[in-house]
């Protein structure tokens, strides 16, 4: 006998190597009903697909048949979870973060998702473009100049109270008439939304998944990650329960992006081609911005959704470089290290959870923020873990976590770092005064090229929605067909085209889209519990995975 | 005439593959052709299997038993695929040259108008495999 087969007999792994399978007599797809509707065939989760999607259709006609009762109900809702629970938000949210850095610096880190000898299903490059297109590339283009322009001007405008409670929105102390560190104090409130917290809360949910799938052998589905503590229970109401409210945050959460996000195009193209703004154009942006996300999704995973997330990548690379070069370049440069610095300087006080006199700030902002990563996270958690295979968990948290929050770092310092020197150096402040959706068109107003930056710039907004349009389908897809990734195409097709239509009727009411996104928030607080137990079940896992090595 | 046939199976639905089954295992024995059972399956759990691994053993257990059915040499080839879903045909188009297949035998449902809009499968691979291809209706 050689000592090849020796080692083989101790156990060296097999091609894929040891992992530490839950043995379990479900089988995916046994609560599955399949079948065809004329020539459309399906495979759907029976009681999931059924409820989430008739729960879908009852609130988008309760919106539409009582606008005025169901806005007050929602913004109720909305303000007593922002307001009530901000500690509960702000505290889960440090832990997270403190998780994943554990994660990193324990030998639990060298766990392989996909057993000891998986090989990484993607490149970095397709791997990394694919995580921050479904994550957060829009809010970047919403938020990259008009966020750290807010906390500017709130920071340099000082405190004020009423009552002993503070009414202004600046964050922590303010730092009244003090232009420097109101520039600090802004862009450190900025990257604290944008850096280590959100990251985190993704970088668990989709470890969960990941782990719970391509080690432990369950269905890729959120419920999955709750076997070490219900156990069987898991495949049944508990189960159900927790998917559909997976898909519930999901679609509404894309449905009022996809609204919000045509306004932004809209405006846009008002700004440049003069465009009528309109519900017609919305209509018409959101059809199109479905159309191609219909076009990605049949073509699939690698196809589509990979290709459109590299080319959007590309085009926001080239946009960010042109603005550091065409702007103050050095001072750009030397901002993203004092920002930095800034960031983790202010870091302990922006995210005490308890005691806070910058209460509009920490829960109008800061809780909003977490509240609407955490109802995203099922979405995003369950796309990056679709496509994270054969990475270590090290790896997958450092890459998940660190790295997109230094590209966060620098975005912001670029995109916001050069609006804000637009107000101080030159006393332009057509980007300050401007609505939301045009801050961006206005800093570009600025830097010479203007026509084809913004026409880049209304192109990435379009591109990065059908990007969460088509991760959002698939991902909605796979949870309602009990797990199956290979489900028949035209069940994806489906879930892409009830987004856009429920998107559709939501811009067309009156209020639909903000009462919507207050539920959005609102699924924040139960996910929360579920992000808090699945760092157990992860530790669990982890822990039983590096016993089989 | 034939050395190497590629019949291509969904395990999760192997009941609806008896025809085109009996049709290569006949024909393999006929001329005596070896035949590769080629499926295809997704890196996450699946009905069929927990882990690719355990699909590929699945595979081969299934190929041994048709061998031993028809008297004939048979053999798995194992494909993972990203999104199983959108990606079977070229999948399958590329296992046929690294199988290095003269026939493939496939099952296909009977046309209906979907096929205008997303052909199935066997008519794709008929449509442009370099092999021959013989499409077998399920009914």
């Amino acid at each position: 006998m050689t000592d090849a087969t020796d080692d083989a007999d101790q156990g060296i792994p097999a091609p894929e190597g040891v992992s530490d399978v839950i043995d379990t007599d479900y089988e995916i797809g046994q609560d599955n009903i399949d079948g065809s509707v004329g020539p459309f065939g399906f495979d759907i989760h029976n009681p999931v697909f059924l409820i989430s999607g008739l729960a879908i259709v009852a609130f988008v006609f309760y919106t539409l048949a009582l606008p005025e009762q169901a806005g007050a109900a929602f913004s109720w809702l909305f303000s007593a979870v922002t307001k009530g629970f901000d500690w509960f938000f702000l505290g889960a949210a440090n832990l997270f973060v403190i998780f994943c850095l554990f994660l990193i610096v324990t030998p639990l880190g060298s766990v392989r998702l996909g057993g000891a000898e998986a090989t990484p299903d993607y490149t970095y490059v397709g791997w990394f473009a694919m995580l921050f297109a479904a994550g957060m590339g829009i809010g970047l283009m919403f938020y990259g100049v008009s966020e750290p322009m807010s906390h500017f001007s709130t920071s340099m405008g000082g405190t004020s109270a009423e009552g002993g409670v503070r009414t202004d929105w600046a964050p922590l102390g303010a730092a009244a008439g003090n232009e420097a560190e109101s520039i600090r104090l802004g862009m450190a409130a900025t990257i604290f939304h944008w850096g280590l917290h959100p990251w985190a809360i993704y970088a668990v949910v989709a470890l969960a998944l990941a782990l719970f799938s391509y080690n432990k052998g369950l269905p890729l589905t959120i419920r999955s990650a709750f076997y070490p503590i219900l156990g069987d229970r898991v495949w049944g109401w508990w189960g159900h329960i927790i998917d559909t409210l997976a898909v519930f945050a999901t679609l509404f959460g894309l449905a009022t992006s996809l609204g919000f996000g045509a306004t932004q195009a809209n405006a846009g193209l008002n700004e440049l081609f003069g465009v009528p703004v309109g519900p017609t154009t919305e209509v018409i942006l959101i059809s199109a911005i479905t159309a191609v996300a219909l076009i990605s999704v049949v073509r699939g995973l690698d196809g589509g959704v990979k290709v459109l997330s590299e080319i959007n990548m590309g085009l926001a690379a080239l946009l960010l470089l042109f603005v550091l070069f065409a702007g103050p370049t050095i001072a750009i440069l030397t901002g993203f290290v004092d920002y930095l610095g800034a960031y983790l300087q202010y870091l302990p006080a922006l995210s005490n959870p308890v005691g806070r006199e910058d209460v509009n700030f920490s829960q109008g902002w800061t809780s909003f923020y977490w509240a609407w990563w955490i109802s995203w996270s099922p979405f995003v958690g369950m796309f990056i873990a679709r496509v994270s295979r054969g990475r270590s968990v090290r790896e997958f948290v450092i890459c998940v976590l660190l790295i997109p929050s230094l590209v966060c770092v620098l975005w912001m310092s670029v995109f916001g770092g050069v609006a804000i020197q637009q107000v101080v150096q030159d006393g332009y402040t057509a980007a300050q005064e401007a609505p939301l959706e045009l801050k961006l068109f206005k800093m570009l107003d600025m830097l010479p090229l203007t026509g084809i930056t913004s026409f880049i710039g209304i192109v990435l907004v379009i591109v990065f929605f059908v990007t969460s349009s088509d991760s959002g389908s698939l991902v909605i897809d796979t949870i309602t067909a009990g797990g199956k990734v290979d489900a028949p195409v035209p069940q994806r097709v489906f879930w892409c085209i009830f987004e856009g239509a429920v998107a559709i009727v939501l811009l067309l009411s009156a209020g639909g889209l903000s009462s919507l996104q207050s539920m959005v928030i609102s699924t924040g607080l139960p996910f929360t519990i579920v992000l808090l137990i699945m760092c157990f079940a992860i530790y669990r896992g982890l822990v039983a995975e590096r016993r089989e090595l | 005439m034939f050395q190497k046939i590629m019949v291509p199976v969904d395990l999760a639905h192997a009941d609806r593959l008896d025809k085109a089954l009996k049709c290569a295992g006949n024909m393999g024995k006929q001329f005596d052709a070896e035949i590769v059972y080629v499926g295809v399956t997704a890196a996450t759990p699946s009905s069929i299997a927990h882990t690719p691994e355990e699909f590929a053993e699945k595979l081969k257990t299934f190929a041994s038993s048709q061998g031993e059915t028809y008297g004939i040499k048979a053999s798995a080839h194992a494909i993972t695929s990203h999104d199983p879903t959108t990606d079977l045909d070229p999948t399958l188009l590329k296992a046929v040259d690294e199988v290095g297949a003269d026939l493939v035998i496939m099952a296909s449902h009977i046309p209906n108008i979907t096929d205008y809009v997303w052909p199935s499968n066997g008519g794709t691979i008929a449509g442009h495999a370099k092999a021959s291809v013989l499409v077998v209706r399920d009914k």
